[in-house]
């Protein structure tokens, strides 16, 4: 058995970690985070040459052409950095959509412009509150053109492509929902960013207005491409949600280390230790189940979509866990703007959301899992 | 990224297979799988005798205690070989637990301590099953804190003397021999004054008691030494060493790696997929659903962490800390399952006949053993202590009693 990743990827998470604590420090997430840029371009540019944006893109459209199970690496740095980029919306979203469903033409168009850095993508789903589900999609696609709003849409304003999903039928079966690809810069979409919890990555609301949109993959099949997608970006992101939880624990290690009171370490106090502990076991957890995940999603298993809801509710846990108890233990100290846990709170709590909720992906995992006992 | 087998794993898993097959006591194969939970019965058979058959015959042909050396009863294994041999073995190595005690933490200590003499003389024994060892450490006054223990050994003449009591003691009514630890020397600080015995468990002045647990079951035994003459050259390792000679008993209890723990998640899942309530089957019900799925992935987690493990094996590397984490998730989710396992059953959750048809009693059984899961081999809290102090590297406790010797330190709280 061996189920971990190899000397090569670990290498490429060292080089990635490197490379993020070098351009990605505390400080250049606060820029983003003060409203400053509405993300961090120079990082990006910095991605794009590591080759970090392109790196499960076939070389023939611009990519490394590597796996996924080096994604899963440098997701997992992205996560720790809380790097303050496009990073999931691109890469875990649009970039999955269009290999998997993407025309020669289409992916000839973009892909290698997400490689380079160029083209900022994302994945138009929401329309205000609820979860993913053929019956909360209203926007219309006829003719060609797409009329409706969506919300939240993550990276909307920033964005030059969304892959929206858009109702072609007036029933609730899934056969009534297709995929487009719109241009967002050739005009009728307007995004307006909207705030929210963690303002280092953005969220907008895009209405279309007899917007051009092309057919991304075979009429009728929308929703089994796009709970395909999801399902490969609850992996990423998973990881990207350990990568935080494992940094918020160090940093609660840390400070439980350095600071006195009572004469003492905090961190020789057992009410400190247990709740260090406790993060630590929800941590290994979520690390644990991401792996699983991880190899499901490299091997494109049959067991992907129950090790994706696994891995993403394991992860979601962990990183809410993680970045809640990494404020208790800092104390008063941890609940200002001064110290970096609400960053991490804030992208945990955000990040918690952005596929859908956790009690919605409770429901896939007994459903998937009932799916499959049944069998 | 893989799950599968090397060539030399594979070819050492077919060999362990076909023997497996060929001399395992299938008659018991349905009851063994059935028990997964609580204490292992046969209905018409004592396990220890079982035990000690299915034993003997691994010990005849080479399978038995894998990872000691062969000279002293063992096979030489690599430790993903002992790992592949549980696999294998699958629901017969419930038939080992008697014997578990002996060769993870008792046999280990002698091979580590003792003489040669005796090792050749032990080890062989235990590993064919002819004898079973168990572990005398825990006392009344000293659980988590075994360090502060009281039962007295005196040396007279070429003897030691030993007066005093233990508890807890996992199977000394069926023991042949017992690993016990004992004060030498009161009068200098606790860790300091500990040496190392073993002991015919059948000496004059040994009385074994069996104790009434809170769940009714009787698995433990409060052992008595009255003037009980142990000869020094049972003594393992110097005099006044016992602490640290315990440490390599108890590190060898934390390497269990791939025995599964129990954490009564399948048995909730099908449980749940077939209760039918007044609103419709358990597991259409919102509140049910996000409970199983958040056990569902602790249970996996648990799973995938010791692939995780046994994946390091595999290269020959040690595994990380991970695998600590196993007895302290899985200890409180068995409770946390059995109570709502009975809250969906409503008042008649609270019935444990085995003809109550919806659960069989299962979940009522797993609720009143839970408590002792939490509590032995490591409490909870010591266990988070553990994680906390070797593994994140956070200090210890302050410890008042550390340089106060023995005698002096208080023992009533008021």
């Amino acid at each position: 058995m061996n189920f971990d990743f190899s000397d090569e990827q670990k290498q490429m998470r060292d080089e990635a970690r490197k490379f993020l604590a070098e351009k990605c420090p505390p400080k250049a997430v606060r820029e983003v985070l003060d409203g400053k840029a509405p993300y961090d371009k120079e990082l990006w540019k910095g991605l794009a040459e590591m080759g970090f944006l392109g790196i499960t893109i076939p070389e023939q459209f611009g990519g490394a052409g590597a796996g996924h199970l080096e994604l899963c690496v440098i997701a997992e740095e992205m996560g720790r950095a809380n790097a303050p980029v496009p990073f999931s919306s691109t890469v875990y979203l649009a970039a999955e959509a269009l290999l998997l469903a993407g025309s020669e033409a289409q992916k000839q168009k973009w892909l290698p412009k997400i490689a380079s850095g160029e083209a900022i993508g994302t994945l138009a789903l929401f329309e205000g509150k609820g979860n993913p589900s053929p019956k909360t999609i209203k926007l219309q696609a006829s003719g060609g053109t797409l009329n409706g709003v969506k919300k939240p849409v993550p990276d909307g304003a920033i964005a030059d492509f969304a892959v929206v999903a858009a109702r072609t039928g007036s029933t609730v079966r899934d056969s009534d929902i297709a995929l487009f690809l719109v241009d967002l810069k050739a005009g009728g979409v307007e995004a307006k960013p909207l705030t929210n919890i963690d303002p280092t990555r953005g969220q907008a609301e895009l209405t279309f207005t007899n917007a051009k949109a092309e057919p991304l993959g075979a009429a009728g099949e929308g929703w089994s491409i796009l709970t395909q997608v999801l399902d490969r970006a609850a992996v990423l992101l998973a990881f990207e949600q350990v990568g935080g939880s494992d940094r918020a624990l160090e940093m609660g290690r840390d400070y439980a280390l350095d600071r006195i009171a009572f004469g003492r370490p905090i961190g020789s106090f057992q009410a400190v230790k247990h709740m260090l502990a406790d993060m630590y076991v929800s941590a290994t957890l979520a690390r644990s189940n991401c792996y699983y995940g991880a190899w499901a999603l490299s091997t494109n298993a049959a067991e992907l979509p129950e090790a994706a809801a696994a891995a993403r509710i394991s992860a979601t846990q962990a990183f809410q866990h993680c970045s809640k108890n990494n404020i208790q233990v800092h104390g008063g100290m941890g609940f200002t703007w001064e110290f970096d846990c609400h960053m991490y709170y804030r992208r945990a709590n955000a990040t918690a959301l952005t596929l859908g909720s956790l009690s919605y992906w409770e429901d896939q995992l007994i459903d998937r899992m009932r799916k499959k006992n049944a069998a | 990224m893989n799950f599968d087998d090397t060539p030399q794993e594979a070819e050492f898993r077919s060999l362990a297979r076909k023997w497996i097959d060929a001399n395992a006591p299938k008659q018991y194969e349905a009851e063994l799988s059935k028990s997964s939970l609580g204490r292992i019965r046969l209905e018409k058979e004592d396990i220890v005798d079982v035990g000690k058959a299915w034993q003997k015959k691994k010990a005849d042909g080479g399978w038995a205690c894998l990872h000691w050396p062969k000279e002293y009863g063992g096979r030489g294994a690599s430790p993903i070989e002992k790992v592949i041999w549980q696999q294998e073995e699958g629901v017969y190595g419930k038939l080992t637990q008697p014997f578990q005690i002996g060769e993870g933490m008792c046999g280990p200590t002698v091979m580590a301590f003792g003489s040669e003499e005796h090792k050749r003389h032990y080890l062989p024994k235990l590993a064919s099953g002819e004898h079973i060892w168990c572990q005398l450490f825990s006392e009344p006054a000293g659980g988590s804190d075994v360090a502060g223990l009281r039962t007295r050994a005196e040396k007279k003449g070429d003897n030691w003397i030993v007066n005093g009591q233990k508890i807890w003691t996992s199977g000394a009514h069926y023991s042949d021999c017992g690993l016990l630890i004992t004060r030498t020397d009161p009068n200098v600080p606790k860790h300091k004054g500990l040496t190392m015995f073993f002991l015919d468990m059948k000496s004059k002045g040994v009385e074994v008691r069996p104790i009434k647990q809170a769940n009714g079951m009787q698995e433990f035994n409060e052992v008595y030494f009255t003037d009980v003459v142990i000869p020094d050259s049972q003594r393992l390792g110097a005099v006044g060493d016992g602490w640290n000679v315990s440490l390599t008993t108890l590190m060898n209890e934390r390497m269990s790696i791939g025995s599964r723990l129990a954490t009564g998640f399948p048995e909730m899942f099908e449980f749940c997929s077939n209760l039918m309530t007044d609103d419709g089957l358990a597991i259409d019900d919102p509140a049910t659903r996000s409970k199983l799925a958040s056990w569902a992935v602790k249970a996996s987690g648990l799973k995938y962490t010791s692939y995780r493990a046994i994946s390091s094996l595999s290269k020959g590397e040690r595994p990380g800390p991970e695998n600590s984490i196993g007895k302290l998730v899985s200890g409180s989710m068995l409770q946390d399952i059995a109570t709502y396992a009975m809250d969906l059953q409503g008042a008649a959750g609270a019935l444990t006949g085995a003809d109550e048809e919806a659960a069989r009693g299962q979940f009522q059984q797993m609720l009143l053993s839970s408590p002792s899961m939490r509590i032995a081999g490591g409490t909870d809290e010591i266990l988070r202590n553990i994680i906390a102090e070797r593994v994140l590297g956070l200090p210890g406790d302050i410890r008042v009693d550390k340089d106060v010797p023995f005698s002096k330190i208080p023992t009533k709280g008021r």
